[in-house]
């Protein structure tokens, strides 16, 4: 992918979209990368589609902002809408199977579209709460911008606090990590 | 799905539903107005003022002619209003950082001069535009992110009582309230009484509401509740603080007639 | 009021303790790094009042300062932060506010008095989209404002940043500048700055060798007032004409005597371009990130930014215009800091195009885009405008 490769991940509020953005920039970061994260901000506390902008080099990065993305995640059909003008024939394109109704939505002109059942998986194999995190996992295997363990390394930094009461919670996370970057290793065989 | 609630006629269907968070205390407020409104038949000559904060998004809520103004401005903008165009019902529409900190000022002076204008405050004990932050109305030893370790009274004072510092300022034709958006049918009773004190142009007319912001309070809706209901109305008492004198219009004049001769 | 002995030693070991030891690598927004900086600059008290994209300078600030002995005050308004900054200074405390948009406004006026009574104010300003309440997002539509906002001659420093490197850097730099000169300092930053996140390093100013101006209070200081030392009379009020142009000329011939010594500016790859983009703040990185793009594709592409707004590096500007075929000027704005080239480079002859976009963001991939349809458009001789 280019360098840097830039990733626009957007969803409804309360998908869990800028907190995963925030994991996945501070794993590329602590791995040497030069990560940069903006998300979306408006006058409305809730409601809006909330898109992550993240982009991650070997360099300083430039604009915070960008045109075009190397990889679109959209995770409601409002964030299909929102996403399309940022695909373009250099984009991989994923959004969730669930959504239905979108598909004049979608950018065909993109390198790839794949939906990816990361909702269903969420819901009947894991824990709904992990949803993002599949989609995490997802992310980096589209993009190889980190390792899985790094990936791992970077949640457990941010969630171990909640992993010390519950150890559990840590097999679960680093389980849908694994689901997501597996969803799209299906696809991309 | 389609179907359309209860809404009161002066609301605008086209820009329903509206863009407060679930279960804001703001659309209560605009709820309890828009009722009023339509119970005094004024919506044709109503011109509607909103702040910066989260009434700004009301900003094309009503079938009224509206101006979205600065933080703490509403009350001036509406004042110069009234001041010109006498015939109109000239409302503002804030929140309690744009009435009692930044636009303090303001409403002092036209609670002073008993502007004939009335004045709506959605007291939510927070900034809650900007994220949370502290109001002058935040309670005593509340967490907000200014006062991350609680609001200490010694240093920045107790919350606001702002019917009370009107009532103590304003004329005696003036109308000074505090309602609750736990209590639709008294706010608007409230409102009514206010609008109606424009209407009949006695004074200026005032009311606070206290009102619900779940999404900075990080409450769930029992403990919404509980907080509107039951701890705010400690620091904040319910009902209504000044109530104009009657027929204060009439009296006044021949009192003025007399003097004169 | 008596203090308990443990007390009052854990308060001293709070006021001594570093808030950064040494020099350390993070990754943080910029609204983060200003607070740190601050810290680590030792500012004594903020005051402030909400405003998006600033809050979290704030936020942080109020988690942060207890730990350190040091103060805040939320104040009404900007008007009273402003003013309270201003008084701050005048108690000879390290001081600052920060703002953004319609608050740097109402900050107008405190910062007009500081200019005349030559306070020692800093305010960190996140710009957004204006005019009025606008957008909470980005802009430069602040230049002017910030540059120029008072009813006065705009006897201040600006600096532009454009990183959170920058942010920490001269948000220290400021409080020296300040101190030294006196003269009220800015750091414009913008809202893409204070929310983004990116990686920077903090330090504590003594392991880079930066040495904190002393401060001094303006009022209180020890003595009786008119028998152990002259009192204070402070005005920003004159009598007549005169009097006025006496103290702003000997105000302006000591901004002009310091400005060489405060101007900072980066240039890069001028000296055989055909094009010279100029651009300030977050654009900066868009334009250096074009004109490297564009260096490789063999355009001769060259770069100029100004740190300092206030003074302008004119000197250093024309100079890099003389030798290029033409200028692109680029900002979030439409042409506040073309306004400041075009006074830069009055009487030189190089053509100028513009990309000008109020309120939004620019790209790098925009910028060579546009440098490249300049170039194919040759017929062009007005230099080309967007
Ligand atoms: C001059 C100025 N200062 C600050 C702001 C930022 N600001 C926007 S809304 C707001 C606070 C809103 O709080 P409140 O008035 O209580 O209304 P709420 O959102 O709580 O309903 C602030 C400080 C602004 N828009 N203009
Ligand atoms: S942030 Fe609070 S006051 Fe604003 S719309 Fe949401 S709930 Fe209402
Ligand atoms: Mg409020």
């Amino acid at each position: 992918m280019e360098n840097p490769v830039k990733i626009a991940l957007a969803g409804e509020g309360g998908q869990g979209v800028q907190s995963v953005a925030g994991i996945m920039v501070e794993a590329a970061n602590d791995s040497g990368k030069e990560a940069l994260y903006i998300p979306n901000f408006g006058v409305e506390q809730r409601g809006g589609v909330s898109v992550a902008f993240c982009q991650i080099g070997d360099e300083k990065i430039g604009s915070p902002k960008f045109k075009k993305a190397d990889l679109v995640i959209a995770l409601s059909d409002r964030a299909v809408r929102r996403t399309r003008q940022y695909a373009d024939q250099n984009t991989v394109y994923l959004y969730d199977a669930s959504i239905k109704g979108v598909e004049d939505g979608l950018p065909q002109e993109a390198k790839k579209v794949m939906a990816i059942p990361a909702l269903e998986i969420a819901k009947k194999e894991l824990h709904p709460r992990v949803f993002n995190v599949i989609i995490m996992g997802a992310a980096i295997e589209a993009t190889k911008i980190v390792g899985m363990e790094q990936a791992k390394k970077a949640v457990e930094k941010r969630l171990g606090y909640k992993f010390v009461q519950n150890p559990k919670l840590r097999e679960l996370n680093f389980k849908a990590l694994e689901e997501g970057a597996e969803l799209v290793r299906a696809q991309e065989a | 799905m389609t179907v359309v609630p209860n809404m009161p006629k002066a609301w605008r269907i086209e820009t329903k539903p509206h863009k407060f968070c679930p279960g804001c205390g703001h659309g209560l407020v605009l709820k309890a107005l828009g009722e009023a409104i339509d119970e005094l038949g004024v919506q044709e000559r109503v011109v509607f003022g909103c702040d910066i904060g989260c009434s700004l998004l009301s900003w094309d809520f009503f079938n009224a002619d509206t101006v979205q103004t600065h933080h703490g401005r509403t009350t001036p903008v509406m004042t110069g209003i009234k001041r010109a165009r006498p015939d109109r019902i000239c409302i503002a529409y804030m929140g309690d950082g744009g009435g009692y900190a930044i636009g303090a000022q303001h409403l002092v002076n036209a609670a002073t001069r008993n502007e004939k204008i009335t004045v709506i405050l959605a007291n939510n004990c927070n900034y809650a535009m900007t994220g949370g932050q502290m109001a002058p109305t935040t309670l005593p030893e509340m967490k907000t992110e200014t006062t991350p370790y609680g609001r200490d009274v010694e240093e920045t004072g107790y919350p606001t009582q702002g019917p009370e510092m009107v009532a103590a300022i304003t004329g005696e034709t003036a109308y000074s309230a505090r309602g609750t958006v736990a209590n639709l049918r008294q706010l608007k009773n409230y409102l009514k009484k206010a609008l109606q004190n424009q209407i009949e142009e006695r004074g200026f007319s005032f009311v606070e509401a206290l009102s619900a912001c779940p999404t900075n309070w990080s409450t769930n809706a029992k403990d919404t509740w509980h907080f509107l209901e039951e701890t705010m109305p400690k620091y904040f008492k319910i009902g209504e603080v000044k109530v104009p004198v009657k027929e204060a219009k009439e009296s006044n004049t021949s009192q003025g007639n007399h003097t004169k001769q | 009021m008596s203090m308990p002995a443990v007390e009052l030693e854990a308060k001293t070991q709070r006021k001594q303790a570093k808030p950064i030891e040494g020099v350390k690598k993070v990754f943080m927004t910029g609204n983060e790094s200003v607070a740190w900086a601050a810290l680590a600059a030792g500012a004594e008290i903020m005051y402030g009042y909400p405003i998006t994209p600033q809050n979290e300078i704030m936020h942080y600030w109020t988690r942060l300062a207890p730990r350190y002995g040091k103060q805040f005050l939320q104040t009404e308004d900007e008007i009273s932060a402003g003013f309270t900054t201003c008084g701050g200074v005048l108690a000879g405390k390290r001081a600052f506010t920060a703002t953004a948009g319609p608050g740097n406004i109402l900050m107008q006026e405190s910062m007009s008095m500081a200019e005349m009574l030559r306070l020692p104010t800093v305010v960190i300003v996140q710009q957004r989209g204006g005019p009025s309440t606008a957008t909470v997002i980005y802009s430069q539509q602040e230049t002017t404002l910030t540059c120029f906002g008072g009813n006065g001659e705009g006897l201040r420093i600006v600096y532009s940043s454009s990183s959170h490197q920058d942010l920490f850097d001269y948000t220290i730099k400021a409080f020296n500048t300040a101190w030294k000169y006196r003269f009220p300092t800015f750091v414009l930053g913008d809202g893409y700055q204070a929310k983004m996140r990116e990686s920077l390093h903090i330090y504590d100013p003594a392991a880079k060798g930066i040495k904190m101006e002393k401060t001094v209070p303006f009022v209180g200081q020890e003595g009786m007032p008119g028998v152990d030392r002259a009192p204070a009379h402070l005005r920003n009020t004159f009598n007549t004409e005169e009097e006025l142009l006496e103290v702003i000329t000997g105000y302006v011939a000591e901004y002009q005597k310091i400005a060489p010594e405060i101007i900072e500016y980066e240039v890069i790859e001028t000296a055989d371009a055909e094009i010279v983009l100029v651009a300030h703040g977050i654009v900066a990185r868009a334009a250096w990130a074009a004109v490297r793009a564009l260096r490789n594709k063999g355009v001769r592409a060259g770069f100029f930014r100004p740190i300092t707004l206030r003074p302008f590096p004119a000197e250093q500007l024309r100079k890099a215009a003389r030798t290029a075929k033409k200028l692109l000027v680029a900002e979030s704005a439409q042409g506040q800091l073309l306004k400041l080239v075009q006074e830069a480079l009055y009487g030189e002859t190089v053509p100028i195009a513009t990309y000008l976009m109020p309120g939004q963001g620019i790209t790098a991939e925009e910028l060579s885009d546009y440098v490249m349809e300049l170039r194919s458009n040759k017929t062009n001789r007005e230099g080309g405008s967007r």
